[in-house]
Order: structure tokens, then C-alpha cells, then sequence
């Protein structure tokens, strides 16, 4: 038996932050995105993790700024030898915000609605392993796998995740009730969402924050004006790497750049010509040049990254001096390959990320011989065009999914159009690693197999931008995960 | 008039069918699928397709669109893929923002315009003349996005008489009136800048004609002559440009209210063509074909009170 036991949950987070006396506890937080419902075990949109995830509601575990996952409603587990059956004990004192208890039949429940055929939970794929769920008593719950699953805890720390109630699930789109520091208080549809500081959860006295207020705000320009006017106290995910200059320069500001678990790259089509050819693929890698694009696209403020993994993850290969940038090098491969002299389609989403890097990749692959078009397309028609049908040569995209390597064993019907036995073996062992050091080894190896195999090339780590008034604390400089509990931030 | 009525009444329903059928076809013939827009690009197809048969969206095309007419007519147009609730909600929420912005933002626009088009015409050839149709050029030549940049910067930002965007709902009144300051200048300016051209070479029409220069020589003050004799005169052409204006601010508003991040639905038609939200989208689009058509209609009445003359167009 291993036994993983930890004494005080809340301590991690409410170390240093229990100064009295505060002068504002209103937290006004602006966001890009806007929600549409308010379940995140229903929609993938990530400002609903952002918003209420670890806030609104809690899983069994959370993970912190460093990705490292710690017990929430679940205080204590056991694990079997064979790492196929996980026993929970459940937090005393947790309660929904209507007033009812969480028991184990909550969890049984909220496992059994994510796992069923009709589910329509957005990360399905996290409650594949999963064989069965039983309530051992009101307290307890034990979790039966199929196969051992080294990501599990934190994959059911996600929001995905989220413990809820058969009482309240089904209005949970519009009212959400969690067991969160912080209840549901109001929503004004594409204007803002309020939260109130919940008297009743079992850590109550270590939250600073008496209201929380979202304000929905799309447009670089109209944020940049409502922080400006000290109309927000915050914006975490701030849009637009080119207007942070005048934040930093001011004093009521700090401007804090993080690390996101989004990848940034230049998809190839592995699933047709040129880019079946690994040649061709290799030959973009060199023509590329990561420190233009990212002074280009980011305005400097982006890591670069030479595979398919996060530069902040303890795991993490530098791989980006692989293929240098070298534009005589890539047109002797592309000739070689065939490619030289030949148009090819660059389809573009339209984040401004995606944008930007796409003209300076034109400029750096013309410089190799290659005439790029590129295509500006909306957000539908990249999703049927690229995503579905497959119908391009390159395109860029961020995937923002923690552990998201899994997507080069999707298969070749995924956009990606590859498919490798040998990575396909790698994968499965990395999943079912339970042994730390030996996990580690072989996601090192699984980069390097991306990069060799140079399936796409890989351009920058998706920053976190955030921008604070200077009086904010508690805020995450990195996002290892989709959600910010906002119970450690505090207003001086 | 009974039989004006009837026709145009026809007219109207016949339109708002054309749109609703022309909507629906080009939000199917759009790429895109709700269902990997809501579960994002690393769900599963299982979930996709679940989620897919709960929205009703495996159904074929002519059912989805029958089911559609079927419910309207009865007065449910939907329930919105994306928000799950139904349409009639979303639209009543925006309503009490969206209709307000666009009544000020017609009201300002009317006395904007008239008012410099006639000081323009009374100037005609002096500098009051020149600087009118100088900021009216400049005011056709901005686009109203860069210009509601501008207003927040100098209002919200530098002077902080304003709020930069949001609204408060009308629970407190002066907030939302304050709130809506900008927004209705944003929208004004721009649209009032056209009319006071229209306006002013109206007015210079009529002021060459015989009548106007018999009052001028029956010694007539130059004030009741402009208010009296040219205005009325020159009122067809400025009540068309206003008409058509309606449509111009209605649709304005969806780019207001992106800039002044406001929940009216303008935004709200923006964001559900991006995710192909596609009940809303068609409530949407007939309710604005509804006002423009009901503006025209309103044009042609004012025509008649206009100028009698043409009261036979309403036979």
C-alpha cells in the first residue's frame, strides 16, 4: 500500500496573507473571454475554469502554480499496489453553497454524469480509465481503474472535474452551486459575473476577498482604457503583448509575464504532400527563425520551444537549437524534397498570435525558396476546414491542454495526420508510469521523438500576461491549468 | 389607405420570411460545428456527437428549419446553442440597452445633423459654412471604432468625467445614462455627419428657388423664412437619409458596443455568427430587418404628413 498523506490542505495557500485590516475587498478582474454558460463540465470555453473552477467549485484535487497537486475535497488517498484502485477520503465540513453536505454520493454522482455514453463532458477523455466508482461510506470513495494512469490526480483536479450536486446540476449552467470559497452571486450576461466570499466553507478565515467582479472586455484597446481609469484590479490574461509597455512604465501598475501550458506551432500536414515527406518538414524547421517571430508576433515576450512541451515543466528538453535557423540549409531540403519553387497554403486562425507569426513565417520560408499564401480564415472555417477535414498544408495554433504530447497518438484521422507505432507505444508507457523519475524519462524521450521526427515546427510558449494594480497580491504568474483560485489574493 | 396598409403589412411578413430562410441557409452552408466550438478543439468525437444529438443539430436540414417556423410562429424562436436558454431571453435582456443606445444615438444623430446642415446652408460660402462641411468630411472619413478609441481616452482615461465601457443596468438610472453618454456620441458623430451634407444641399436647393426669393422680397425676417418656407421644403430628401440612417445606427451598434464592451445585441449577434449559434443569429437578424422595414414604412407615412401631394402613393 502506498499511503500519499497530507495534514493541512489550506496552509499552501494561505501562508502570508493574513494581514489585518484591508482597504478594499472588491476584486475586480477584467477577462477577454465571455462565458456563455457557467458549467465547466459542459463547455470547453476556458474562462469558465478561469472564472469559477477551484473558486465556485472544487475537485478532489488542485493543483498549484507550479503544476504539483495537493488534496481539496478529498483530504487523504490510498492507492493499491497495483495502482488500479484509489480510496478518497473525503474534507470534513464541506458544503454546497445551497446549504447541503458533500458526501460521497456527490462524488459517485458527478464521476457517473462525466463517464456516461451521453456525456458531454469536454475532457471525456479524463474518465476513460476509469472502470467503476463506489461509495464505501459517506466519507470514502473508491475509484477502480482499467489501466494505471500516472496523470489521474491531477487530471481530477481539473474543472472538468468539479464535484457537484444532482440537486443543483441541472441549473448549474446559469446558477452554478459548488463547495467552493466563493458562491455564485450574480451574472449580466456578456457584462459581468459576481462572486461573494462563501461564510460557510471550512476555510473561510483564511480568504481576504469579500466580492469578486468579472468584467467581460474583448478588445485590447477598451481593456487597456478600463485599466487605465482604475476601472480593474486586474487582468490576468491580458491580450495584447504590444500595449504593455505604457503598464509598465506606470507605477500604479505591475506587469507580471508568466508561462502558459499552451504550445504555439506551426502545424504541418504530415497526412499529405509536401509534408509527408520529412525532408520538407525538417526544411521549415530551418527556415524558421523563433527569435524574429517572437519579437515579431509577442513583442519579445514569449520562450521559444524546440518540441511539444512547456518550458516550465519538470520534464522539459531544450530542443530549440536542433534545427538552427538556417534559410540555405532548409531551401537544399526542400529541394531536395521536391518543394522548392512550389506554393504552399498557410491557413490562419484569427487569434492575433496566430496572425502575426504567420506573415513573418511567409517572409522567412520565401527566404527558402517557398511561396507561402496565407490565408487569414475565421474561427468556424478553420475548425471544418483544417481541424475536421483536414484540408491544408500549415497552420499555426496554440494547444493550451496540460499534457497534451498525447496528441501525436490521436491517430492519423487527428489534424495532425501522423500516426507512429513507435510513438503510439511510447505514449501508452507514459501514461501508465506511475514511477516519477522513470515518467520523466520517457516524456524527455517523446519530445525528442517530436522533434526528430520534426511533425511540426514548434515557434513559442503562449505567454501569460498579467497586468496588476500595484496593491494586488495572490495572483499566479504561471497557468499550469486553466483556473487562478482567487482565495490567496489579497488588496493592500 | 386600408389597402396601403394590407399591402405593406404583406410586404412586411414576406420580407422577414425571405430573411429567415436566407439566414438559415448561409449559417448551414458556413463552416463550422457548435459542437467543437463549445467542447473545444481537444474533445472527444463521443462527446461531440452526444452533444450533437442534444442540440438537435444530427437532425437534416429542412426538419431543423420546418421545427424552426413551426415554434415561431407560435412565438419560441429557440433556445441558443451556446447560452441554453431560450433566444426570447437573451433578446429581452439586451433589449432594455440596445434599444435606448439606439433611440439616443437616432435622436442625437437628427439634431446634430439638421441642426449644423441648416447653419451650414444659412452660412453657405462663409467660414461657419466651411468649417461644417470641413468636421462633417472628417466625420464621414473616421471610422466609428477609431473614434470611440479616442472619446475613451480623452473622457474615461485623461478627464475621468466618464466610464470607459460597461453598463450598469438601469437599477441606478444616472450610471446609466452616464454609461451611454459615449457610446450615443460615438455613434452620433459619425452618423450625423452625413446628414448634415444632406441637410445643408437640400436646404441650398430649395433657397434658390422663386418662392423662397419672393418672401425674401416681401421683407420676410431670414429666421421665419428658413423655418417657414425652406425647411418644410426641403424636408423629403433629409427624412429618406434618416430612414436609412436607422439601419445605420441599428447596425452600428454592433461595432459600439464591441468597443464600449456594453451587453446590447449588437454584440451579441457579433459572437453568435462567429460560433454559429444559429437560432440566435436568425431571431436576430429578423428582429433588425423588422426595424429597418418598420422605419421605411414610417418614412413613407412622414412623406405623406410631408408633403400632400403625395398622398396618392398611398392608394
Amino acid at each position: 500500500m502506498t499511503t500519499l498523506r497530507f495534514t493541512c490542505l489550506a496552509a499552501a495557500f494561505a501562508v502570508g496573507l493574513t494581514a489585518p485590516g484591508f482597504a478594499q475587498s472588491t476584486l475586480r478582474i477584467g477577462l477577454q473571454q465571455e462565458p456563455t454558460v457557467l458549467d465547466p463540465t459542459s463547455d470547453a470555453t476556458a474562462s469558465i475554469d478561469g472564472m469559477l473552477a477551484q473558486n465556485v467549485f472544487e475537485s478532489l484535487t488542485v493543483v498549484d502554480e507550479t503544476g504539483a497537486v495537493h488534496p481539496q475535497l478529498a483530504t487523504t488517498w490510498e492507492i493499491s499496489d497495483d495502482g488500479l484502485t484509489y480510496t478518497f477520503k473525503l474534507v470534513e465540513g464541506a458544503t454546497f453553497h445551497d446549504g447541503t453536505s458533500l458526501d460521497a454520493e456527490d462524488v459517485k454522482f458527478s464521476f457517473d454524469r462525466a463517464m456516461a455514453e451521453d456525456s458531454t463532458n469536454p475532457s471525456k477523455g479524463i474518465f476513460e480509465p476509469i472502470e467503476s466508482v463506489t461509495v464505501i461510506d459517506p466519507a470514502t470513495v473508491e475509484i477502480k481503474l482499467t489501466r494505471k494512469d500516472a496523470f489521474f490526480l491531477f487530471n481530477l483536479a481539473q474543472g472538468d472535474a468539479s464535484i457537484i450536486a444532482p440537486e443543483s446540476v441541472d441549473a448549474n449552467a446559469t446558477t452554478p452551486i459548488g463547495t467552493g470559497p466563493f458562491k455564485f452571486d450574480g451574472w449580466t450576461r456578456g457584462d459581468r459575473l459576481t462572486l461573494i466570499k462563501y461564510e460557510d466553507h471550512r476555510a473561510a478565515s483564511d480568504v481576504a476577498i469579500d466580492k469578486v467582479e468579472f468584467r467581460f472586455i474583448a478588445d485590447p484597446a477598451a481593456a487597456t482604457a478600463a485599466l487605465m481609469a482604475e476601472e480593474l484590479d486586474a487582468f490576468p490574461g491580458f491580450p495584447a503583448p504590444e500595449l504593455l509597455e505604457q503598464f509598465e512604465a506606470d507605477p500604479r501598475f505591475k506587469v507580471v509575464v508568466g508561462s502558459t501550458e499552451g504550445e504555439v506551432i506551426l502545424a504541418l500536414n504530415n497526412a499529405r504532400a509536401p509534408f509527408d515527406k520529412i525532408e520538407a518538414r525538417q526544411a521549415v524547421s530551418h527556415a524558421i527563425n523563433r527569435d524574429e517571430i517572437i519579437d515579431g508576433a509577442m513583442y519579445g515576450k514569449a520562450v521559444p520551444i524546440g518540441s511539444f512541451y512547456p518550458p516550465h515543466g519538470p520534464a522539459y528538453v531544450d530542443l530549440t537549437g536542433l534545427y538552427p535557423h538556417d534559410s540555405e540549409k532548409a531551401k537544399e531540403l526542400f529541394t531536395s524534397a521536391g518543394v522548392a519553387g512550389s506554393e504552399i497554403t498557410l491557413r490562419v486562425p484569427p487569434f492575433p498570435y496566430a496572425t502575426r507569426s504567420g506573415e513573418i513565417v511567409q517572409a522567412e520560408l520565401a527566404k527558402a525558396g517557398v511561396t507561402v499564401k496565407v490565408e487569414n480564415v475565421e474561427w468556424g472555417f478553420w475548425i471544418d476546414e483544417v481541424y475536421k477535414k483536414k484540408n491544408y498544408d500549415m497552420t499555426i495554433i496554440a494547444h493550451t491542454s496540460p499534457n497534451d504530447l498525447s496528441n501525436f497518438a490521436r491517430g492519423k484521422d487527428y489534424f495532425y495526420g501522423f500516426q507512429s507505432d513507435d510513438f503510439d507505444a511510447l505514449w501508452n508507457a507514459i501514461k501508465t508510469e506511475t514511477d516519477t523519475d522513470t515518467r520523466m524519462g520517457l516524456l524527455k524521450d517523446a519530445q525528442n521523438f517530436v522533434a526528430d521526427n520534426a511533425i511540426h515546427a514548434f515557434l513559442f510558449q503562449l505567454p501569460k500576461l498579467g497586468i496588476y494594480r500595484a496593491n494586488v497580491d495572490g495572483f499566479w504568474a504561471a497557468s499550469p491549468v486553466l483556473y487562478q483560485p482567487l482565495s490567496a489574493v489579497t488588496i493592500k | 389607405m386600408q389597402v396601403f396598409l394590407l399591402r405593406r403589412s404583406l410586404g412586411f411578413l414576406a420580407t422577414l420570411f425571405a430573411v429567415s430562410v436566407i439566414v438559415f441557409l448561409v449559417m448551414n452552408v458556413l463552416p463550422g460545428d457548435p459542437a467543437v466550438t463549445i467542447l473545444g478543439i481537444d474533445s472527444t468525437e463521443d462527446a461531440r456527437a452526444a452533444l450533437r444529438a442534444e442540440l438537435g443539430l444530427d437532425r437534416p436540414l429542412w426538419q431543423r428549419y420546418g421545427a424552426w417556423v413551426w415554434d415561431a410562429v407560435r412565438g419560441d424562436f429557440g433556445t441558443s446553442y451556446f447560452f441554453r436558454v431560450p433566444v426570447s431571453e437573451l433578446i429581452a435582456e439586451r433589449l432594455p440597452l440596445t434599444l435606448p443606445l439606439a433611440a439616443f444615438g437616432m435622436l442625437a444623430t437628427v439634431t446634430l445633423g439638421v441642426t449644423l446642415g441648416i447653419i451650414a446652408a444659412a452660412q453657405h460660402g462663409r467660414p461657419g459654412d466651411w468649417a461644417i462641411m470641413l468636421l462633417s468630411q472628417l466625420g464621414i472619413a473616421i471610422p466609428a471604432f477609431w473614434l470611440s478609441i479616442l472619446l475613451v481616452l480623452l473622457f474615461a482615461v485623461k478627464l475621468r468625467w466618464l466610464p470607459p465601457g460597461g453598463f450598469p443596468g438601469w437599477d441606478d438610472p444616472v450610471l446609466a445614462l452616464r454609461s451611454l453618454i459615449l457610446p450615443t456620441a460615438a455613434l452620433a458623430l459619425v452618423q450625423s455627419a452625413v446628414l448634415a451634407r444632406v441637410t445643408r444641399s437640400s436646404a441650398l436647393e430649395v433657397m434658390r428657388l422663386d418662392f423662397v426669393r419672393t418672401a425674401r422680397a416681401t421683407g420676410l425676417a431670414p429666421r421665419r423664412i428658413l423655418g417657414r418656407h425652406i425647411l418644410p421644403n426641403a424636408l423629403v430628401p433629409i427624412v429618406t437619409i434618416v430612414g436609412m440612417q436607422v439601419a445605420g445606427v441599428v447596425t452600428g451598434t454592433i461595432v459600439i458596443e464591441n468597443v464600449f464592451y456594453l451587453p446590447g445585441l449588437g454584440r451579441l449577434v457579433f459572437q453568435s455568427i462567429a460560433n454559429r449559434d444559429l437560432f440566435t443569429v436568425q431571431a436576430l437578424v429578423v428582429l433588425f430587418a423588422a426595424i429597418v422595414v418598420t422605419a421605411n414604412f414610417l418614412v413613407d407615412i412622414a412623406y405623406v404628413l410631408i408633403d400632400p401631394r403625395l398622398k396618392g402613393r398611398l392608394a
